[in-house]
């Protein structure tokens, strides 16, 4: 096992070094060097162009910018970017990074969770009217173009109905008296989620170890609890007007990336549902007199969830990734719509610096999913 | 005489036998994804756009006026106001720059098809002989492609597209070529090999070594055959993710085309008219709904075909 992690770690970071070494030279196949992207924007004086030749090493020779260009990269030092001038490169991916993860890892959360619970229902009805509409209808949703499924439902829950903003992260109106800046309130919420989730969690195993009779009810009243106890500790520091509008942005590019991606999940379950559903244990716990239900919940559904996990630990590699399109269509200021503002602007640090982060994330993830994948499933041997 | 024929014959006979085996196994196949149902829904609405995309010139050269119906520098003088609301002349209406919607969309519906057609080849053409050669070879050449396989698989393919967009001027042909060359390398390279290392360990492999044929001989006459349907399968997936990222791309006004279903969204949304959804739907609905549907489309006919390529799922 541990052979196992040290190869693939080995591997992923010689992938990283092709990669970054890809990146290297396409920029360095074009025309001029990247200050002189610079050159005319009278924003930048030239003390400031001469600073960044140093910093990017363009008098250099070739095989001296590399190595420049890799160091750069592991100090996180990407030059200063020029749309958002004179802020740095590190600086704006710091500021995206956290909004990107947190809209997808709920919504990824989300899809997994809905096409599972599907999927399940899916492959024990097999036949009839709810297979069939469910079925049609994820295809359609996950082949849907996704610029056109997010602008319906903006034109319709936020244009038409006005339930909720249109787009962006935040009110500008209401945040120009705030006291705290919208970052501050941002990873306050990420904590306040992190640490929630670790007490339910928590709950859970307890509950679920116990085998306690009552385990739903205590399950439920850690869920109340918890909220409420999130409710009163942000009204108690009276920035959770700020919070409620974030979350109030975050509801409709959460809830179109949930539909779109769900069916993937629910095609995924009910295949590997119907697979576990032919082995002897099934027909043990049949025999043994236990409810349908049971069967279905207890012993084919955790035996079927194996691909599931993984596919969902692959896909938080890629949400990323994906991100670019929801991200432009909801205005939602992460990386994704960071990477194509930067592209269309030819901010070229920001671009390549974006570029650089979203693959690194992309490589850390994979490890992640492997490490998981080893561990979760005992029948792989390395 | 008669020796002559004979000598004849058997290669012709050979060869009508051959005929005979691959078109019963075609009816065989036929039958399988008919049974689908799904993908013949996809194969009708493929057949529709194609039939769109085959017209177009037709209609440019006979009935449509190219000063009125060009889909890129036409301009509807008929009309008063752009965008028109849909009429007898202009039967989906005419967008913000006074272009004929129908005619926009039926050309292009020709390059997606295009577009399609040559990264799902690109994609198979490269995918098929990296399966091959990894499987056939093994050792160090197998540990070099799939190395490289697992590069191409983590790769971002949108951020890089879009990337790649800033840096050269990405065109329908490059955006084919780049989809291709990950795709190849990548994901369906794996797959193809993983295919082909069931047919290297097969004894007709062993009895063409033993009658001297060549590596380059085995691989193509040999390996690559058994290879087909599989790479017919992902050449389907390829399609719908190609036309997908073509939409996506000039959506977002990164790609340098002339005109594509991605385009006319995007016109429409730089004009402002993306949220008036009722009042102008000809400028929203109809390249949207055709992206989806051709999607959706190869998406089904990729499905329903590894029904039959896959015996593992047929006929649960």
């Amino acid at each position: 096992m541990a052979k196992y992690l040290l190869k693939r770690s080995a591997q992923i970071l010689v992938t990283l070094f092709v990669f970054l070494t890809l990146v290297f030279f396409i920029v360095n196949a074009q025309p001029g060097d990247v200050s002189n992207f610079y050159a005319l924007n009278p924003d930048v004086p030239p003390e400031t162009r001469e600073r960044l030749q140093d910093l990017f090493g363009v008098n250099e020779p070739l095989w001296k910018q590399y190595l420049v260009h890799i160091r750069n990269t592991f100090t996180g030092n990407f030059g200063v970017s020029f749309s958002h001038y004179p802020r740095s490169v590190a600086d704006v991916i710091m500021e995206r990074l956290p909004r990107t993860v947190v809209l997808f890892m709920t919504a990824t959360a989300l899809s997994f969770y809905l096409g599972f619970a599907l999927g399940k229902v899916l492959a024990w009805r097999r036949g009839g009217w709810f297979e069939y509409t469910s079925t049609v209808g994820g295809v359609t949703l996950y082949t849907v173009f996704t610029p056109w499924f997010g602008l319906m439902m903006i034109w319709l829950f936020a244009f038409k109905a006005g339930w909720l903003p249109i787009g962006k992260f935040l009110d500008p109106v209401l945040w120009r008296e705030a006291p705290i800046d919208a970052n501050t309130v941002f990873n306050q919420m990420i904590l306040t989620a992190f640490v929630v989730s670790i007490v339910v969690f928590a709950v859970f195993v307890i509950t679920g170890q116990r085998r306690m009779g009552n385990a739903r009810i205590t399950r439920i009243a850690s869920i109340v609890l918890a909220s409420l106890a999130v409710v009163g500790v942000w009204f108690s520091s009276g920035t959770a007007v700020y919070a409620w509008d974030i979350v109030r942005h975050m509801v409709l590019p959460v809830v179109t990336l949930t539909l779109i991606s769900f069916a993937g999940t629910m095609l995924l379950t009910r295949n590997s549902m119907l697979e576990t559903m032919r082995e002897d244990f099934v027909m043990a716990a049949r025999a043994k007199g236990l409810t349908e239900r049971a069967v279905r919940d207890k012993h084919v559904a955790r035996n079927a969830l194996l691909p599931v996990v993984t596919s969902f630990i692959f896909s938080l590699a890629f949400a990323v990734d994906g991100g670019v399109i929801t991200e432009s269509i909801f205005s939602w200021p992460g990386m994704g719509q960071t990477l194509v503002s930067a592209t269309l602007t030819e901010d070229l640090p920001l671009a390549v610096g974006a570029f650089v982060f979203v693959g690194i994330f992309v490589l850390v993830a994979h490890l992640v999913a492997d490490i998981l994948y080893a561990y979760l499933d005992p029948r792989i041997r390395y | 005489m008669s020796t002559v024929n004979t000598q004849h014959a058997a290669p012709t006979g050979l060869w009508r036998a051959r005929l005979r085996l691959a078109s019963q196994s075609l009816r065989e196949s036929w039958q399988l994804f008919a049974r689908t149902r799904i993908g013949i829904i996809g194969l009708t609405i493929i057949g529709l756009y194609a039939l769109l995309a085959l017209a177009h010139p037709i209609l440019m050269n006979t009935v449509w006026e190219p000063r009125t119906y060009d889909p890129v520098v036409g301009y509807a003088f008929d009309e008063t106001q752009q965008p028109a609301p849909p009429s007898l002349k202009h039967l989906l209406g005419t967008d913000p720059l006074g272009r004929d919607i129908l005619s926009q969309l039926m050309f292009s519906a020709r390059s997606e098809f295009l577009l399609g057609l040559l990264a799902a080849t690109v994609t198979v053409v490269i995918g098929t002989a990296v399966g091959a050669i990894a499987a056939y070879f093994g050792g160090w050449v197998d540990t070099l492609l799939m190395r490289l396989a697992d590069i191409m698989i983590m790769m971002p393919a949108i951020s890089v597209l879009i990337v790649l967009s800033a840096l050269i001027g990405v065109e329908h042909f490059e955006l084919a070529l780049i989809i291709g060359i990950l795709s190849g390398f990548g994901a369906t390279g794996v797959v193809l090999k993983s295919q082909a290392l069931s047919v290297v360990v097969k004894p007709y492999i062993d009895a063409a070594r033993a009658a001297g044929g060549g590596h380059f001989h085995i691989i193509l006459i040999h390996i690559v055959p058994n290879l087909l349907p599989l790479s017919f399968l992902y050449m389907m997936f390829t399609v719908t993710s190609a036309i997908f990222s073509e939409a996506v791309l000039s959506f977002l006004g990164l790609l340098d085309v002339r005109m594509s279903w991605g385009l006319m969204i995007h016109t429409t949304e730089s004009a402002g008219y993306l949220l008036q959804v009722t009042d102008f739907w000809w400028l929203i609905f109809p390249a949207s709904l055709s992206i989806t549907l051709l999607c959706s489309a190869f998406y089904l006919v990729g499905r329903s075909l590894d029904e039959v390529v896959n015996p593992r799922l047929r006929s649960r």
